[in-house]
């Protein structure tokens, strides 16, 4: 059992907690809400949430007429009142039309354009500009838990993700198995792992914690315990925590790669040394079964 | 109303035969709405079959596998069988009443023959390939050319039997409204897989080769 | 007998298959549930046929209901189907909270597999088996009606497309006494669903149940283009028919352009399942993401033929309890067929995560924001349909403004979702979950059940009970709001989808006001349950039989309550756009025809029904390999066609002195009828006769 099972104690941005306050008066209980990308814990979650913030702003402000005007007019209007005037021919109106179509178009082209510049700025596949180069990863999805395979200092993990604060994490994907999903709703949004193909997440973290990364793709009985912890640590102690792994002694050969795919929940994590180098593409194309070159995304 | 508007798409009965041609009307419209819906069926699955293109999976291609001569011949049957269908149609809507069905059910029988020619051509293809080793579970290439293809002569082969069917109604009902219109109807769907053929030719057989 | 022999005429079938089985070699709860589960289906349909037989009501059936082509039959057993699926797939949601409640950290009394099957199952039926007959009974019922036709384009074409869909649903009830269900959810995605992953009959039951439907559908959607295209009353141009008419016009062109790749998806997934292709699968060149954009080419517009119907009650109910002319009637047409057509602009926004460009995500994130500005001119006109107008809070009303009030918080998580970035964080959590009931229970279900207690009247002859109804109302909306919103908060936190058991306590309390939401829905079904019988119970007090008991705008109030099979003895002739509600200001209502004309109906066919059961049973075939059958049944449908062809008596004719007496008897009793004013038109002193106000 390693310290990195402690769990941090979210911290919201103030703006977004006195939204979130609000709220969660009326709902009674906020910290269900931690878990996820309210309590950012990173700078693409963050982003995300600050988007979320607006759409709900300019949506509550879209949906206020209607919660407004309907009840008021089925009211006032009841047959039962007779201080109204009964027009029942009444059925159209140009300025009136003008009314209901041009303001929601406008504010849906007005929305247009912060989510075509987040569209690409927070895609998955658009680094996080942060300092430092990327950390790389490279994760395999099987049935029910997740290998994470650290390239450059060949290690792996499974079913615990741990990365350095303040440096950008560059994640390839694939799935030995079905289509499965990864996310970590606390530093960045899901993509899609497949098998035969290869997607990239870019995430990172700015503060220390334990955060909640799990698959939400259905893919069989093993599916809700396809979850797994991700420690983001200091430098210095994701240093630790790779000699940690290289000390552990066990090498990921060819015997691990078939136990891996046998259709199994890991309870606990599972440490490896040392992989093969080019596991990740061994196991796309085995995957694949095929003489074609590489199918990545783009 | 007078009988000699033309009341939907396609070849009209007119004024020589004012009830069917009135009948017509709704059969044909809704079949030429059947067709919409199988014209999109046919679209998907040339969609799918231009996205697994280069889906070999290092196995046969197009260029091994494609017999331009045996596609350009059935083609070619393919079309001519649409002419004769059309000369059935004429023969039908201008046949007066009392005259011999014999123009009809020989050309509407030369077009059942050349339909047949065509799917036994198509067949033979098929177990060609099979023999040199393209067969559907090889690859997703092959899978969507053995699932657009067949389709297609699936089709053909509900034509064919259509066709048949209604040879046997001329021979033994005559050629009332719901006769005629039913190869009203028919002869849509006929050049219908034609059309599809042509699409076929081009984008599976000549791309195939091309490429 | 010999194992070659026994899989040539059993197929895959084992004492296994059956869940009695499986219980006893396994008795655990969640077993024992499926068992249970199999015996009432079981023990329904042996008391089913014990009832007919005892009352022998066989000829009966037979022959007024089961090889009827009166659309207004069909729409009445398409609506029965809908109401049993919507029991079963209501409990299977109950059972998924519970379950959700209970497994917190804990394993429930649900196994994975079992969880996995409802969650399948719930999703299914209610789309497939619960909003769509229902929506076709509507369609069957209402249209004709409006337009002034006495049947559709094909009868019997209509007839098939209930029994392949009755065959489906029967295929579905089958998959809980035999078998197993697939575990790959509603959207069944290769390759969980293809043979390596799910070598069992599920996704093969899913596959066939989902295909007959789909095929049933793409044939309702031709029969209504053709129908209201072609059989229109005289005068009734296209901007005179009823807002139903429109919304079911351009529900039937979503029909034919999207069913078909729908049937494409699954018969792709079919030929690599049972043939070995490789469309979906990992190896050999399968692309799992071609599936995900065929079968969203089709999903995306089908939520728009579950809603656009709806919008269509919508519109009647408002403008028919307003007392007013719907307002923006052409605004309201344009909308239509614009949601109609960008409906198929939207799909990708199903897998932003699949990780395509982001310039694609945004066109289609774009796309979908689009699609709510002619959802959002539309509920403005419903409401401004009301301004100045009489209000009246009948049943059918509270629905229309429950569904006002709540839709829009599915139109603000869907414009949530249609951003990529905030759909990459709760896409397949619980906030894509509350988002899709959010839209489908206050948009659709709203919209049936108003539609059901609005048309009720017209197709039974006496009115639902205003009070049960009112209390099921209350249930369906107070249950809607207590079950989901939940869901919303517990989404934003990163709760997945589909999800047999959860480990964050704090999840626990979320999920159990959730539960106590469920239970209310399913006492809001108990309700409708109860409202019916005592509807049924109290009918002789409450007959309607002139036909008008709303103050109807539309010609299907013009006829009697139920009308005669040939519904309008003379073809009306329409002069204006509310065409009952202006002739009945002009004193021009129910009017005797100057001459009484003999009219030519549809004979009685079996057709359907060989159809229908044939096709189930080549399914059935299919799904356990049983290879004569399914061939035999497929060989059966095709001889009935071609049978069918051959017949030419198909026609009865109703003699001009039986069409006469009839409009006499009705004549006489709206003469005899006292009108009734509006406020009292939920009592039982309404006849369908209305009193005329201004």
């Amino acid at each position: 059992m390693t310290n990195l099972q402690r769990l941090h104690a979210g911290r919201c941005s103030a703006p977004a907690r006195l939204a979130l306050a609000a709220g969660c008066a009326l709902l009674g209980g906020c910290s269900v809400l931690q878990r996820g990308f309210l309590n950012a814990q990173g700078p693409v979650a963050a982003d995300e949430r600050h988007l979320f913030a607006l759409v709900v702003a300019v949506m509550l402000f879209v949906i206020g007429p209607v919660l407004l005007l309907a009840p008021v007019f089925a009211w006032h209007y009841r047959l039962s009142n007779k201080h109204h005037a009964f027009r029942p021919s009444w059925n159209f109106s140009w300025p009136l039309e003008a009314f209901i179509w041009i303001p929601p178009t406008l504010i849906v082209v007005g929305l247009a354009f912060p989510l075509w510049r987040s569209a690409r700025a927070l895609d998955p596949y658009t680094p996080v500009h942060f300092g430092g180069s990327p950390l790389e990863v490279q994760a395999v999805a099987f049935d029910w838990k997740w290998l994470f395979i650290y390239p450059e200092s060949g290690v792996a993990a499974v079913n615990e993700l741990a990365i350095p604060i303040g440096r950008p994490v560059h994640v390839t994907l694939t799935s030995a198995t079905v289509m499965q999903s990864l996310f970590i709703p606390q530093l960045a949004g899901q993509i899609y792992a497949m098998g035969g193909m290869a997607t990239q997440l870019n995430l990172a973290a700015d503060r220390t914690g334990v955060f909640v990364g799990e698959n939400t793709q259905f893919n069989g009985q093993g599916f809700p315990f396809d979850e797994f912890p991700v420690a983001a640590l200091s430098a210095t102690d994701f240093e630790r925590w790779v000699a940690r792994l290289r000390a552990s002694g066990t090498v990921l050969d060819g015997a691990g790669v078939a136990r891996l795919e046998a259709k199994s929940v890991a309870t606990k994590p599972v440490y490896f040394a040392a992989t093969p180098p080019g596991l990740f593409q061994q196991i796309l194309a085995s995957v694949r079964a095929d003489a074609a070159q590489d199918r990545s995304m783009r | 109303m007078s009988t000699g508007e033309v009341r939907h798409v396609g070849l009209n009965l007119g004024a020589t035969d004012a009830i069917a041609h009135r009948k017509a009307e709704r059969a044909v419209f809704g079949f030429w709405v059947f067709l919409m819906s199988d014209a999109v069926l046919f679209a998907l699955l040339f969609a799918t079959y231009g996205s697994m293109l280069g889906a070999t999976a290092g196995g046969p291609t197009a260029a091994a596998e494609f017999k331009l001569g045996s596609a350009l011949f059935e083609t070619l049957i393919l079309l001519a069988s649409s002419f004769t269908f059309g000369m059935a149609s004429i023969a039908m809507k201008y046949r007066k009443a009392g005259e011999s069905l014999a123009p009809l059910l020989v050309w509407l029988g030369v077009t059942l023959a050349l339909g047949m020619t065509f799917l036994g051509m198509e067949l033979h293809d098929f177990v060609g390939m099979f023999q040199a080793g393209a067969y559907p579970s090889r690859s997703g290439f092959l899978s969507a050319f053995f699932a657009l293809v067949p389709l297609h002569g699936l089709h053909v082969f509900g034509g064919s039997l259509w066709v048949l069917v209604m040879m046997v109604q001329l021979a033994s009902l005559g050629a009332d409204a719901q006769v005629k219109i039913n190869i009203l109807k028919l002869g849509l769907f006929w050049h219908f897989l034609d059309i599809v053929w042509i699409a076929i030719f081009s984008v599976v057989y000549l791309q195939g080769l091309i490429r | 007998m010999n194992d070659a022999l026994r899989y040539a005429l059993f197929g895959k079938l084992a004492a296994q298959s059956l869940p009695f089985v499986r219980a006893w070699e396994r008795p655990n709860l969640s077993e024992v549930i499926a068992a249970f589960a199999a015996a009432l289906v079981l023990i329904a349909a042996a008391a089913l046929f014990v009832l007919i037989t005892a009352r022998g009501k066989w000829r009966y059936l037979w022959e007024e209901w089961f090889t009827s082509l009166d659309p207004k039959r069909i729409a009445i057993m398409y609506v029965i189907v809908a109401l049993v699926m919507l029991c079963r797939a209501l409990i299977e949601g109950v059972l998924m909270r519970a379950q959700q409640a209970v497994a917190v950290n804990s394993a429930g009394f649900l196994s994975p597999d079992h969880f996995a099957q409802l969650f399948s199952t719930h999703g299914s039926i209610m789309v497939f088996f619960m909003a769509m007959p229902f929506i076709a009974g509507l369609l069957n019922y209402v249209v004709p009606l409006q337009i002034g036709a006495r049947d559709v384009a094909f009868p019997l074409l209509n007839a098939v497309s209930f029994w392949l869909t009755a065959g489906a649903a029967a295929l579905m009830m089958g998959s809980l006494v035999i078998g197993r269900f697939s575990t790959g959810g509603w959207s069944g995605y290769p390759p969980y669903t293809e043979l390596a992953f799910s070598p069992g009959v599920g996704p093969d039951y899913w596959i066939w149940a989902v295909t007959l439907g789909s095929i049933g559908s793409t044939l309702t959607g031709l029969n209504f283009i053709v129908t209201i295209f072609k059989m229109r009353a005289p005068g009734m141009h296209m901007m005179r028919m009823p807002l139903f008419c429109w919304t079911a016009l351009c529900t039937a062109i979503l029909m034919i352009f999207a069913m078909p790749a729908l049937t494409v998806a699954t018969a792709l997934l079919a030929l690599d399942r049972y043939l070995g292709y490789h469309f979906f699968t990992n190896d050999l060149g399968g692309n799992m993401m071609n599936y995900a954009n065929l079968f969203w080419l089709f999903g995306h517009p089908e939520v728009y033929i579950l809603i656009l119907p709806a919008f269509g009650v919508y519109s009647e109910v408002v403008s028919t309890f307003s007392s007013k002319a719907l307002y923006g009637y052409a605004s309201l047409a344009v909308a239509t067929s614009a949601i109609a057509v960008l409906s198929f602009t939207v799909w990708v926004h199903h897998f932003f995560t699949m990780g395509q460009s982001s310039n694609i995500n945004g066109a289609f994130g774009i796309a979908t924001m689009a699609i709510g500005i002619p959802t959002g001119v539309k509920i403005y006109d419903w409401i401004w349909t009301m301004f100045r107008g009489e209000v009246r809070f009948t049943v059918p009303m509270l629905y229309s403004l429950a569904f006002m009030v709540t839709f829009v918080f599915g139109g603000f998580s869907g414009i949530i979702l249609a951003m990529p970035p905030l759909d990459f964080q709760v896409h397949n959590t619980v906030f894509l979950v509350a988002h899709f009931h959010n839209m489908l229970i206050p948009g659709v279900l709203y919209g049936l059940l108003a539609g059901y207690h609005y048309w009720f009247p017209k197709a039974f002859g006496f009115c639902l009970n205003e009070r049960w109804g009112r209390i099921a109302f209350g249930c369906w909306v107070a249950g809607f709001y207590v079950t989901f919103m939940p869901l919303y908060v517990l989404g934003l936190s990163g709760m997945v989808r589909r999800a047999q058991e959860v480990f964050d306590p704090a999840f626990r309390p979320w999920l159990s006001v959730s539960l106590c939401g469920a239970l209310i829905l399913l006492f809001a079904l108990c309700s409708l349950g109860v409202q019916l019988w005592v509807s049924v119970r109290e009918r002789a007090q409450n007959r309607v039989f002139v036909g008008d008991p709303w103050d109807g705008r539309s010609l299907e109030w013009s006829v009697s309550a139920p009308p005669p099979a040939y519904v309008f003895a003379v073809i009306p002739e329409v002069h204006d756009r509310d065409a009952f509600y202006e002739s009945k200001r002009r004193h021009d209502a129910r009017r005797r025809p100057a001459r009484f004309e003999d009219i030519e109906l549809p004979r009685n066919s079996a057709v359907g029904v060989t159809i229908g059961l044939s096709a189930a049973a080549a399914a059935f075939g299919l799904v356990w390999h049983i290879w004569w059958l399914a061939s035999v049944g497929v060989l059966l449908v095709w001889a009935a066609v071609i049978a069918r062809s051959f017949a030419r008596n198909v026609h009865r004719v109703v003699p001009a002195a039986e069409v006469a007496r009839t409009e006499e008897r009705w004549l006489a009793a709206a003469a005899a009828s006292p009108p009734i004013t509006r406020p009292l038109e939920t009592t039982s002193l309404n006849r369908g006769l209305a009193e005329r106000s201004s």
